[in-house]
């Protein structure tokens, strides 16, 4: 069931495996050997469809053999001398195999492959109760706590009551300054070997930190270089990647948004006209120079200026001929302001053609509408300006 | 920013110090501005930067914000003290706000962002090798932003007139940070040009001698990293 060695005797032998198991259970609970003798045979007998076992790689793990040889030797040293003192020979007689089958499961636990690591995860990890990350956690500290505080009163109680008289309390004092002496013999080791296994497990979380950025480099720059050098001819659009490339890895590096995990709906002003800056910018090629003052939530009315700006900046990057428009927005108590300004070749109002006019009319009727109002300020040669102003309905703080 | 030829070059090409860690950069940079300025040294870190400039005190150090050795600001506070005479235009690939805002308190008279074309950044040298300030339009929309309108009235002690910008300044800032140039922004206001400079400077007084508290706060509320 654990390690999947019933199964194993069962199938070797011909035994039903229910059989195995209730047999297995008997001697562990018989004689603390059987738990010894499971946790090898755990060891060496490789899973089904493996052609390596466990042993073979524990054998190599030489810090995890560290780890369990020094924590098992003093401790075992502890049992014996603590048992000897106490005349309580059945205790070793128990822990010992029990102690070492311990050991064993550690080298288990530690060169499982993936597979069986998943497998120990689901089966044992609930049992052992260390699942940090499970709902049950609180749950489990609680119970901890309270078995944890019984056990130690139960000790208490029993040296206390037990043994009153000075002499039977020795062998208690004697077994303290032996774990005194024992950490103060082992401690260093101790420590440098907890101070290994953290220094391997940051190693590993910066090998993971390594890969994602990887992976993200790769999904954005590396992508966009290969572009490049595909579309070396075409200048214009060497300049558009190297542009949205840019903004994308500024978000990532300055804002923290993952890059191409650009959310497309917008809730605040300032998020608005940057998603208008990208957007125009890809399919444009232009650029976008974007200056925001201050910073409010986007209701139905702010939605329809930055629609109606967005009109404004489309227009620019299509008709003004101009390689940049500039886009203010200002939020201020009362009102919102935007500014769309480009240095193009600029229009005369009354000679536009009738197509652009209507353009020009839907940017005034999308914040008309809400009582907002639109101003279009140019003249040939003097590029142009779009002032959209909208009034606000509530005053955020 | 601007058109090219807005500022007559100076009599004399303005002497140029180039700090940057980026040698393509600096390379790029030397090309872009080419005869009309005079190249006179290059650092591409704080220390040997500081100790250049002090030799030769050029007119204008072109100084990378992010640099080796405790960045421009370090370059900065080495200089200024013993040769205020030395301009700083700051460059920077970021457009986070404190980087901004500090090099500007410490004493940098402009900032633009390394985007910036060959002629808008001899226009930005020359301006700064004048004397005067160079405002981009981020610029001025963070100094807007950062001097905020309608703040809660200032804490007894601080100087209101370095702690509040007039009406006509933030006028000023609010035509450049639409885009406008100098030129255009004088003509819109009906000023001359020479005015809306010493706007523009006065608001630079203002943003590095400010003791308001505002300041530090909406740089650091906005820090993004």
């Amino acid at each position: 069931m654990l390690g999947g060695v019933c199964g194993a005797v069962s199938q070797a032998t011909g035994i039903d495996v229910t059989w195995v198991r209730i047999g297995t259970v008997l001697c562990c609970l018989a004689s603390g050997i059987m738990v010894f003798v499971y946790a090898v045979a755990w060891l060496m007998i490789p899973m089904e469809g493996q052609s390596s076992n466990i042993y073979s790689r524990a054998i190599r793990d030489k810090r995890g053999i560290r780890l369990v040889v020094a924590v098992l030797v003093p401790v075992l040293i502890l049992l014996s001398v603590i048992t000897s003192t106490l005349h309580m020979p059945f205790l070793g007689f128990i822990s010992w195999p029990t102690l070492l089958a311990a050991g064993l499961v550690v080298l288990i636990w530690r060169n499982a492959n993936d597979s069986e690591k998943e497998f120990l995860d689901h089966e044992v990890v609930p049992l052992l109760g260390t699942d940090v990350h499970g709902q049950g956690r609180r749950h489990l500290l609680i119970v901890r706590i309270v078995v944890g505080v019984a056990i130690g009163a139960m000790g208490i109680v029993l040296l206390v009551e037990g043994h009153t008289t000075i002499a039977a309390l020795k062998p208690v004092g004697g077994a303290a300054l032996v774990v005194a002496a024992a950490v103060i013999v082992f401690g260093p080791w101790w420590l440098s070997l907890v101070r290994d296994l953290i220094a391997e497990r940051q190693a590993r979380v910066r090998a993971e930190e390594r890969a994602q950025m990887a992976t993200h480099v790769h999904d954005s720059v590396l992508q966009t270089l290969a572009l490049i050098q595909r579309s070396s001819d075409d200048p214009q659009n060497v300049v558009r990647l190297a542009r949205a490339q840019e903004r994308e890895l500024r978000a990532w590096l300055f804002e923290g948004r993952p890059p191409g995990v650009i959310s497309e709906e917008a809730n605040l002003l300032g998020e608005g006209v940057s998603l208008l800056q990208r957007q125009v910018e890809a399919d444009h090629g232009i650029a976008v120079q974007v200056v925001v003052v201050g910073d409010c939530e986007l209701d139905e009315a702010l939605r329809a200026l930055l629609d109606a700006a967005r009109e404004a900046t489309v227009n620019a990057a299509k008709w003004s001929g101009a390689d940049q428009v500039s886009v203010f927005a200002e939020v201020e108590p009362d009102t919102v302001q935007i500014y769309v300004r480009d240095r193009g070749q600029g229009f005369d109002r009354a000679a536009v053609p009738q197509d652009r006019q209507g353009i020009a009319q839907s940017i005034e009727a999308r914040v008309s509408r809400f009582g907002g109002d639109a101003v279009i300020r140019s003249a040939p040669g003097e590029g142009a300006e779009v002032q959209l102003r909208m009034p606000r309905r509530e005053r955020v703080k | 920013m601007s058109t090219s030829g807005e500022i007559p070059a100076p009599r004399g090409r303005p002497r140029i110090f180039l700090v940057e860690d980026h040698a393509v950069f600096r390379a790029g940079v030397k090309a872009e501005l080419g005869d009309a300025v005079d190249v006179i040294g290059e650092a591409d870190e704080a220390d040997a930067a500081i100790e250049l400039i002090g030799e030769r005190l050029p007119e204008v150090v072109l100084l990378d914000v992010h640099l080796p050795g405790g960045g421009g600001l370090a370059v900065l506070r080495g200089v200024l003290p013993h040769h205020p005479e030395v301009q700083f235009l700051a460059l920077s690939v970021s457009d986070a706000p404190e980087d901004v805002i500090d090099v500007i308190r410490a004493g940098a008279r402009g900032y633009v962002t390394k985007t910036i074309s060959g002629p808008e950044l001899l226009q930005a040298v020359y301006r700064v090798a004048a004397g005067d300030a160079v405002f981009s339009p981020r610029l001025a929309g963070f100094v807007l932003d950062a001097f905020a309108h309608g703040s809660a009235a200032p804490a007894a002690g601080l100087d209101l007139e370095l702690d509040q910008l007039s009406p006509r300044e933030r006028e000023v800032l609010r035509l450049i940070a639409r885009g406008y140039t100098y030129k255009e922004v004088a003509r819109d206001l009906s000023i001359s040009a020479k005015t809306v400079e010493s706007h523009v400077s006065s608001v630079l007084r203002k943003l590095q001698l400010s003791s308001r508290h505002e300041l530090t706060r909406w740089a650091t509320d906005r820090r993004l990293v």
